[in-house]
Order: C-alpha cells, then structure tokens, then sequence
C-alpha cells in the first residue's frame, strides 16, 4: 500500500519535463493525474525510481475546436471531457465515455494522456481513440511527431512512445457519421470492462478483448459491404484473443462482444 | 521535500518523503484522523477528500501533487460557527452511518456530487456515490441522507 | 409517553460526522507515542516446509526495532493437539497470508520496505486448495492425522432420512461460497505497557475475550492486561475477540517491551483476516405431488481453512437450523468439516445460518419446480403452523415464538405478487430479451445461541446524571442510543444525561460481547435488570428523605422525579437522591442469562431483471418481513435490516473468494473481490412485523443478521425464476452474468 521509495521531481514546463525525463532515463516516469500508475506503484507493481510530475502543465489542458478536428490536451482530465459543450456538441462518443471511467474521483484526476499512454486494453478511452481515428501528437527531445491511433497500441501495455516522450495532444476528426455508441459491460458499475464496444459511425472499437485496445475489422468490412447490424456484429470476434480470467471466459467475452456490438450499432444507427 | 498545503483553511507546512500520501499527510501531518484509509486499490473511497473543492481519492494523490493546493476534509464541513454542512444534517436525520468508517469519505464524495449535480435523481445519487464503499448501510439511508442534503439546501443555511 | 418503539436519532452521530471516529490507527495517546510500526511478513504460498528464514538484511535496515519469528516464541509444549494454530508459522505454511515474521519500524512507511528484506525459503507442498481436495485424503494438512477431516456432526435423523412415501424425490449439490467479510476498517491492534500492565486497544468486538485470548496466548496474567475497544468499523462477526495476528503483535509488545501499533492492508484483510460460508451442500427433499414435503436431507462438507477457528462450530449450526421454517415429518443433516490451504473461516453475518436457509430454500424451490406448483404455495403448505409455538424442529431446534405463513403473505401482498407474475407472463410471452424473475424466502435464525448471558451496570450520580457499563460492544449497531432509551424509559433520565460506556475491561471486567445479534435480548435486558435495582435503590433513600412508606412512593418518569403518590410537592430529583446515596451515587450491576436463544424469522421476495442474452441479473426491488420481535429502535432496526439485505444480495449475485490450483488467492484486493456497491442496489421495501418472544423481559430477538439470512437465497431463487422457462433448473451462487448464460447455453442445449 506504500509505493517503493522514489524521488520526486516537477515540471514547469514541457521543456522542462523532457529534459528530467532525459536525465532520469528507464529509471523515471511521467506522473500526470497519477491513477493508472500510482495504484501500480502502491502495489509495487511499478516501482520507478524517479516521478516527473507534470499535473502542473496547464498548457496540456485544453479541448479546442480547430476546425475539421478536436484538439484535446493530453492533461484534460475525464472530468473535464465528460462536462465539456463542445465534445457534448462535436464528440458525444468521447464526452459520454469519459464520464463512464472509474469513478467522479478518479476523474477528478485522471487524464486522457494518463490513460491512453498507459495503453491498456481494458481501459475505455484507448479503444474510443481507435473508434474515432484519433492523432496522438508526442514530444520528445528531438522534437514532436504525430502517431495514428492504429500505429499507437502496440502490445501489452506497450505504446509507440520512445522513452521520455511525452504525449502532448489528441487530435481527433470530426466525425462524418455522427452515429454512436458506447457499451461497456461490468458487473459492478465501477469495474474495468470485462468487454466494451465503442462505435463511431462505421468504426466499431473493443475494450479487453486482447492485448491491445482492436479495431473490429470484421465488423467494419461487413458494414462497408451493407450487412445489417446483427449480421455484422457475428463478425466481433474475428481477429481477437480475449483472455480468459477472473471476469469472463474467452468464449464469454467472444459472446459479448458480438451481443454488444450488435447493441452498438443499433444504437448508433439510431443517433444518425 | 517541503510541501505546504491548505487544510480546511489553515496552511500546514512541513518536510515530507517524496513518496507520502496526501491521506497519510492528512491523517499523520495535518492530525486530522476524520479521513480513512480503506483499501488499497483505489477502491473504497473512505479516503475521500475535497482538493480544491473536487471529490478525490487521497490514497491516490502524492502529498507533493497537492502541494501549494486547498484539501477539505471531513473536518472542514462545518461553519466556523458549528452548524452543521447540510450533508452532514442529512447524514444525522436519515441514519447514514453504522460504524462510521466509511462517512467522512462518503460525506466528501456527496458534497463534491451536489456541487456538480445540486437536485439528482436517486439513480444518479448512486452513480455518483459508486466509488465509496459501505458495508454497514446497504446504501439506503446513505441515499437518502443525500437527497436528503439536496432538498434541504446548502450549506450553513437551514436551522439544524 | 414511552419512548420505547419510537425513532430516536443516533447520540453517536454527532462525534461521528463532526470529527470522525477515534478508530485503532486514529489513536495518538501518549502511551503510544514512539509506538514501533509492525508489519507482517506472510506466506505467498499456501502449502510448504519453511526451510530457512533469513531477517539479517531487514534486521540491518535503518529505522527497523526488531524482526521476530517463530523462533522468538517460546516453544510450544510437546504432545498438543497437532491442528493447534500457531501465532507464526514455524516450521511450515498452510494458507497464502499466513504470518510468518513480524518486523517493527520507527516509521510507518519502513514497514514495507523492511518486510520485503526478510528472506523466507518454502519447500513447496501440493496444496490442498478446496473441499475435492480435501476429501481425496490425498494430502494431509497435518501430519500424524489420518486425513483432513476436522470434525464431524449431524442432527435429526442423521443420513438416514426416512424417504418413504414420497412420489417425487429432487436431490442436488450446490454451493455456499466462500465470502469476505470486508469491514472497512481493517485489523487493527496497538499495545503499550504501562507499569507492569500491557493496555491492547483492539479493533473488536469483544474486549473482555480478547483480553482472555491474549493472556493464555502470550502467557501473561490476565489481570495484567487491559483490552480497549476503541471506535470499530464494522465488524460482522469476523472481528469476534482477537486472532492470531494481532495476538502476535500484543505479543511483540510483550517480547520487546516496545509499545506497538498494527493495522493491516486491504490486500492482506483480504487473504488474513477470517473468511465467512465456504460450504458444499447436497440436499434431497422429496415429497408428494400436492406440495407436501415429507423428508428432506442436507449433507454439508463445511471448508475450515487451514485451522478450526470456527469451521465445525458453523456446520454445527448449519445441520441444527437445516429444516429451516417446515415441519417436515423427517428430516436430517450431517455434516464434515474439512482443512484446505486456504484462509481460516470463521463467523461472518449468519454464521452458519444462511447456509442453512440458503439450501432449504433452494430445495424448496427445487421441489416446487419438479411438481409444477408455484414456489409460494409450496411454503404454504409446509410452513410451521403459528398455533404449534414453541416448535421443535425434525433437526433438534426449538423455536420460541413464529408467524411464517403471514409474514410471507405480508411480503406477497406488499411487493404485488398476483401482478408481477402477470407481467413475467406477459414478457416470456413475448419473448422479451430482459425477462423478469421472483425469487422468495421464509427464514428463521437462532439468535444469542451461545447462552453465555451478558452483564450491566447502572450508576445514577450527585448531578442526576447517568452512566451506563454495558457488556455488549457496538461496532456500528447504535447501543449507546438504544441502551440510554432503555434508562430513559426505566427511570426517567433524559437521554442527554445519560452515557453509555462499553469495550474496556477495566470499566467493564467481565462480559461477553456483541455477535450473534444477542445485543439487545441479552445485554439490554441486562441494562433493565441493572436500572430496575436502581430503581429499588432510589425508593428506599427517597422513602427516607422524604419520611414516606415505600410503597406510597412513585417515579414520574416523564419527568425524573420521585414523589409521594398525589403530592407533587414532594418530588426529589434524581441528583438528590443519588447525593443522599453515598459518594459513589446510586448503582447496581446485572447479569442477564436468558433461558434459551431467540428465532427471529421473516420472508423476502427479490424482483430481477434478468437480461437473457448476456446474462446479467438485477435486482429491481426487494421486499421483506424481518421479524425480530417487539422493536426498540425502528430506526436502528431498520438500518441492521438494510445493512444485512445488501451483504446477502452480494452473495447471491457478486461476492466471491476464488482460490487458484495452487491456493493462490485470485481475489485479494477490492478489484477482484466484488464488494457491493449502491449502484448494485435498489432502495429496500420493509415491512414492519413484531412478533415478541417470551424468553426475556425486552420481547426482543436479534435483528443483526436477519436481513442477510432472507435476502440470499429469495435472490438467488429470482435470479433462476428468471430463466426457469428456458429450462433453467439451478445456478450455483455467485449468480454472474457469465454463470447465467451458461445455464441457459446448457438447457438450450438439453432441449
């Protein structure tokens, strides 16, 4: 319940916390809202000998309307998200799924960088990133790029970000089909998904259905070639590998995925 | 390292481990014992303080994270006077509490809810309350002692 | 008018709410100051040899007092019972979160740090991590034991239930889960010497056994140990008394001369403090096809865990209360205890009766599903009828006062039963994907079982003032205001001036506790007797002072004043009276022993949506009759009633501790273990319902543990009423979503 004994650094500015990330190396990582990685550390499952603090960016907390795109600061915590008017407006999908991540503590602190470079598959917003064919935009020391979201997950826990670099925004389209719909099946309201189907007109996303945050590509190709809703949500499955633990097992979770996105895409169809 | 940070409006300062928790900077720095420590996975929400007026998990913030910030706490919810925070009169009026571990937490997480939803639905007093555990109450009273606090006003208003 | 029966908020709130309550951890009392921070090294593994212990690396850890095994104790004496729990493991393991060091630190964060630097060498055992396990023999828990059978009981007729004359015959296995308590404050122990004597403040319920359990743990006179209760948070039966944890770190107090604090992590509560349920049940009822039941059998292997702390006590209770509210011409139960590398299991709310009603009540339901009849018309019939009080029971219990076939009808008639089937009618009908489900329950429960009495004191002083030493030690259940609304109405003190003291044995030396919803029955009626020789007191001064015949005297108890009948001029107050008493006022002590326990009883009825495709059950209403006899407190009353509904609902529907191959735990932290939150929950439906018991002067049985004796199985019973027309005939508890879209996969498929 202690974390490991750790040094504590700030950061004033970006600048300032690429360069300690530089100086402390694989020994150091970011803290931004602090609650995918400080439960690790109180575990000792993670025990990183150098925090670089960068809660206090508040450069990094905006949601902008940049015209034909959202741009989100990656410090623009789940709360903010979930009462913003202008993701109400332009990305409900975003807006409604940020309001469904842990509880109004958590979102109280938790970030949608935090979140999205964590890269866990069980979270929600990594699979809402996919859905609505976000840009992650890095920064690190030899300067900034822009990483599709379909190129960002890359294994278990494992994100596109070199060490130190730092996400700085999410950039995300404004949807051409506004359809949508979020569906993230627990048995308690406060679990981690046992599986989630995120859908964004004709891009269907899942929640713990393998190592990474997927793309239901089966789906997608059914909806493009004009299946209905039941017939192309038989495809979730397709491609994935949930895991089999505690929550579910992996014909559950097949099963679910399939109902729920069948479920998705009947709401999502409705909101058109 | 050196933190200092506002508790219920009064500034504690002192040279902390890097590693202390904002509960434990709370409970042990502060003395402010009101606040519980429940679990220690984020989950139960005994440990719920206002930082900056917003409900959070203090086992889950660095006392350096809240360093140069406003934390209240349980403590704090009264006026200077004594009377009573109307989440704390609904507590009383609809026998909220058992044991009352869990309460102070329970009691920050209501006031944070009305703050942000001031007339919810029962659904909503629920949801809101999702991330704080009780194993006394089975909830009932704790809602109600809620909706309670929301018909009866705000703070140091209403005659106790 | 009495305030008996009336709604009286809780004196305890204000503290409460204000500044919070002063729990073990909270305590900053200069005995303490410089306490040393004990942390518990514990087993990861649930079954071996410990080969080595190496604490030099912890031991040289700046900040760290001392590191202390097994091999600190003092040897234990040759020849004892070879099951005997240790206070640390010496020379092997049995469960994962089994003690094995202690390390004590300045520092409260040194704790984890110095516990990781203790190295302990496990030979690996097979582990024995369940009931199959177990009763395969094919690995011992103890060596020298023939196999792991910890003990052995039945009642009624035994195994050999007389099935004759039954048409119709259901037999099954199910399951009653193993639970986690979850208080939310953990364990939690200080210790400090002061002189020759060692004050413990202890997270229980029970100071004075407590104090008792140490003293023969750690060989110190029981008069050189004071136990204090401090404010508990929660308790529910898990916190009865002490456990070895926290016995050894009194004894690291006594070994180090140290004073010491203790409270636990969620993680570790999770693996080390006791668990609740942990039984596989085979019940066979059978019958005729009109609903009668004429025999039924309940087989019980109860899991212990790795040491009896409570395991054959709990299955005792199981086979005693196995007929449950039926008279059934025969009926029978027996049960085996068995030991498991996994987390000793003790007393959690019930204790041995839910499993009771859980099986009876699912067998009932069983029965009427094979017979075709609704579930409510088969209880009907089979229900102790109300004039064959005091009843006996086919398995030997003797239940003192009852009224089940009304208190289900009360419960049918206030959820709307006629029209909720109407509406289940009309959605399997349709084919609806969300169909609805009714489940019910008729329970009854034993309650202050254990016969062992409880005492009171009462002391009235020079202000008129009262002070109330009670035996009974509240963990949330509101005794200082019931036991002050007992004085009131007794004696007329106004509740403002009355103060309830409990939990320290200094002050209150001999006692029992709180468990087994015996409070109120035993030590408030102790409270009575206790003010009523106060009252007898108070007339012979007042008779004195006031020159007048005893019996010419009254209490006015509206107002608290003594008077010669007619003559208010007359009147004394009660500060005067104890003034003339004597310097130490006006007081009596009592010592309550009733002359058997209580059998609250009730019946619940659960409406869950279930959703057919993905299997997930929600309760949508909950309705209940929980009759605890005359009430003192509805609104304390109604709290313990709400309180039990949701651990029970938890059961049925989330609530699990799983165990790996291994007896790895897979559900130590509040992740994993599904406790239940509001949004799980509805708001209750109570019906009120007294029914009082002659056996003490209160009228009062136990409420504590009522709401989660009902509450489990009518869910349970909803949950598979819910799919029964899919063909659906039990679902094994934990309801998940997953476990009910295998059962209806699985009747499909048999179709």
């Amino acid at each position: 319940m202690i974390p490991a004994p750790f040094s504590y650094r700030r950061a004033g500015t970006v600048e300032e916390a690429l360069d300690l990330a530089t100086e402390a190396g694989e020994d150091g990582k970011y803290l931004a809202g602090g609650h995918s990685l400080l439960p690790l550390m109180k575990l000792r499952f993670a025990v990183p000998e150098v925090l670089i603090d960068i809660g206090r960016l508040a450069e990094l907390s905006y949601i902008r309307d940049e015209d034909g795109h959202i741009a989100i600061g990656a410090l623009t915590r789940h709360h903010d998200l979930e009462y913003s008017a202008l993701l109400a407006a332009e990305l409900p999908l975003l807006a409604h799924a940020a309001g469904r991540v842990g509880d109004p503590q958590v979102r109280h602190r938790g970030t949608i960088g935090g979140s999205v470079a964590h890269g866990d598959a069980a979270s929600d917003l990594p699979a809402v990133a996919l859905a609505l064919d976000a840009t992650l935009v890095a920064r690190g020391p030899s300067g900034s790029r822009e990483i599709a979201a379909t190129e960002f997950f890359r294994g278990l826990f494992e994100t596109a970000l070199e060490p130190g670099e730092l996400l700085t925004e999410i950039r995300i389209p404004k949807p051409a089909r506004r359809g949508w719909s979020f569906q993230k099946f627990t048995k308690r309201a406060i679990d981690w998904a046992i599986v989630g189907v995120v859908v964004q007109g004709g891009r269907v996303a899942l929640v713990n259905m393998g190592s990474v945050p997927m793309r239901a590509a089966g789906v997608e190709q059914a909806l493009a070639a004009g299946a209905g809703p039941a017939d192309a949500a038989a495809h979730a499955a397709e491609g994935t590998n949930p895991v089999a633990d505690l929550g579910a097992s992996t014909a559950y979770r097949e099963h679910l995925a399939r109902v729920l996105t069948t479920r998705a895409l009947a709401e999502a169809a409705s909101r058109n | 390292m050196k933190v200092a940070i506002s508790v219920n409006g009064r500034q504690v300062e002192a040279e902390v481990e890097d590693r202390l928790l904002l509960a434990h900077f709370v409970r042990e720095v502060a003395g402010l014992t009101a606040t519980n420590i429940g679990c220690d996975t984020t989950s139960c929400g005994a440990c719920t303080v206002l930082l900056d007026g917003e409900s959070v998990k203090s086992c889950t913030v660095l006392a350096a994270q809240a360093d140069g910030h406003e934390v209240t706490t349980c403590e704090g919810l009264a006026g200077a006077d004594g009377q009573w925070h109307a989440v704390q009169q609904g507590f009383h009026a609809e026998h909220g509490l058992q044991c009352g571990f869990c309460t102070p937490g329970m009691m920050m997480a209501a006031v944070s809810l009305l703050a942000e939803n001031p007339n919810p639905t029962e659904e909503e007093v629920r949801t809101g309350l999702e991330g704080n555990i009780c194993r006394c109450t089975g909830y009932h009273n704790i809602v109600r002692a809620v909706l309670a606090a929301a018909r009866d006003g705000q703070p140091a208003q209403e005659a106790s | 008018m009495s305030i008996m029966g009336t709604r009286v908020l809780r004196t305890e709130d204000p503290r409460l709410i204000t500044q919070g309550g002063v729990y073990t951890d909270d305590l900053r009392l200069p005995e303490l100051t410089g306490a040393a921070y004990v942390t518990i090294v514990r087993s990861p593994v649930a079954h071996a040899l410990i080969t080595g212990i190496d604490t030099s690396a912890a031991t040289e850890m700046p900040g760290v007092v001392a590191v202390l095994t097994s091999a600190d104790l003092p040897a234990a004496p040759e020849g004892g019972d070879p099951t005997a729990e240790p206070l640390l493991a010496a020379d092997r393991v049995r469960y994962v979160g089994e003690p094995v060091a202690l390390v004590l630190t300045e520092g409260r964060y040194q704790g984890e740090d110095a516990a990781e630097l203790v190295s302990v060498d496990y030979d690996l055992l097979p582990a024995v991590p369940g009931i199959e396990a177990a009763l395969t023999g094919e690995t011992l828990l103890f060596p020298g034991t023939e196999n792991n059978i910890l003990g052995t009981g039945t009642a009624g007729e035994g195994d050999d239930v007389n099935f004759g004359g039954c048409e119709v015959v259901v037999e099954r296995t199910v399951v009653n889960q193993r639970l986690a308590p979850v208080p939310l404050e953990p364990r939690a122990m200080a210790a400090a010497w002061t002189g020759d004597r060692l004050t413990v403040w202890s997270s229980t319920q029970n100071a004075q056994l407590a104090r008792g359990a140490i003293a023969g743990a750690i060989g110190l006179d029981p008069a050189l140990i004071r136990v204090i209760a401090p404010d508990v948070g929660g308790g529910f039966g898990a916190k009865v008394a002490v456990d070895r944890d926290a016995i050894a770190v009194a004894w690291a107090a006594k070994h180090t001369g140290h004073a010491v604090r203790w409270i636990e992590t969620r993680s570790e509560n999770l693996v080390g403090m006791v668990h609740g349920r942990g039984q596989r049940q085979t019940y066979k009822i059978g019958g005729t096809r009109d609903g009668r039941v004429l025999a039924y059998h309940l087989d019980v292997v109860q899991d212990c865990g790795a040491f009896n702390r409570l395991g054959v006590f709990l299955a005792q209770l199981t086979v005693l209360m196995a007929a449950g509210v039926y008279d059934f011409a025969h009926a029978g139960a027996s049960f085996r205890a068995v030991a498991t590398n996994a987390t000793p299991i003790a007393a959690y709310r019930g204790a041995g009766r839910p499993e009771a009603a859980a099986a009876i009540e699912r067998a009932m339901d069983d029965f009427a599903a094979e017979v075709g009849m609704d579930p409510a018309e088969v209880r009907r019939i089979n229900v102790v009828p109300p004039d064959k009080f005091p009843f006996t029971t086919a398995t030997g219990a003797t239940y003192d006062t009852g009224e089940y076939a009304a208190g289900l009808e009360r419960v049918l008639g206030a959820a709307g039963y006629p029209a909720l089937r109407a509406e289940q009618a009309r959605r399997r009908e349709r084919g609806d994907t969300v169909q609805l489900g009714l489940g019910m329950s008729v329970y009854v429960e034993i309650t202050a079982g254990d016969m062992s009495g409880e005492t009171a004191r009462v002391v009235v002083d020079g202000t008129g003032a009262a002070t109330v030493f009670t035996g009974s030690s509240a963990h949330g259940q509101g005794h200082h205001t019931a036991w002050a609304m007992l004085v009131q109405d007794e004696l007329g003190i106004p509740m403002e001036s009355i103060t309830v003291v409990h939990g320290d044995t200094d002050a209150i030396p001999e006692a029992i506790g709180t468990f087994g919803s015996r409070s109120l029955q035993l030590g408030g009626t102790a409270v009575v007797q206790a003010a009523g020789v106060v009252k007898e007191q108070a007339r012979r001064v007042a008779a004195e002072m006031i020159e007048a015949a005893e019996a010419d005297l009254e209490l006015d108890t509206a107002h608290g004043t003594w008077q010669v009948r007619g003559d208010p001029a007359s009147a004394l107050g009660w500060g005067q009276i104890a003034e003339r008493a004597g310097p130490d006022g006006l007081a009596a002590d009592a010592r309550f022993d009733a002359s058997a326990p209580t059998f609250p009883f009730g019946a619940h009825l659960a409406v869950v949506e279930v959703d057919t495709e993905t299997g997930k059950a929600t309760l949508v209403r909950h309705v209940t009759v929980d009759d605890a006899g005359r009430i003192l407190n509805p609104v304390l009353a109604e709290g313990q009633r709400h309180g039990g509904i949701a651990q029970g609902v938890a059961q049925a529907l989330l609530e699990e501790v799983r165990y790996d191959p291994d007896g790895n735990p897979l559900t130590s932290t509040l992740v994993d273990y599904a406790a239940i939150t509001a949004t799980e929950l509805p708001s209750f439906e109570l019906v009120a319902s007294e029914t009082p018991t002659p056996i003490n002067p209160l009228g009062a049985k136990g409420i504590g543990e009522a709401g989660t004796i009902g509450s489990t199985p009518a869910v349970l019973n909803a949950v598979i009423d819910a799919v029964s027309h899919l063909g659906v005939r039990h679902i094994d508890m934990p309801a998940t979503p997953e476990k009910v879209w295998a059962a209806i996969n699985e009747a499909r498929a048999a179709r």
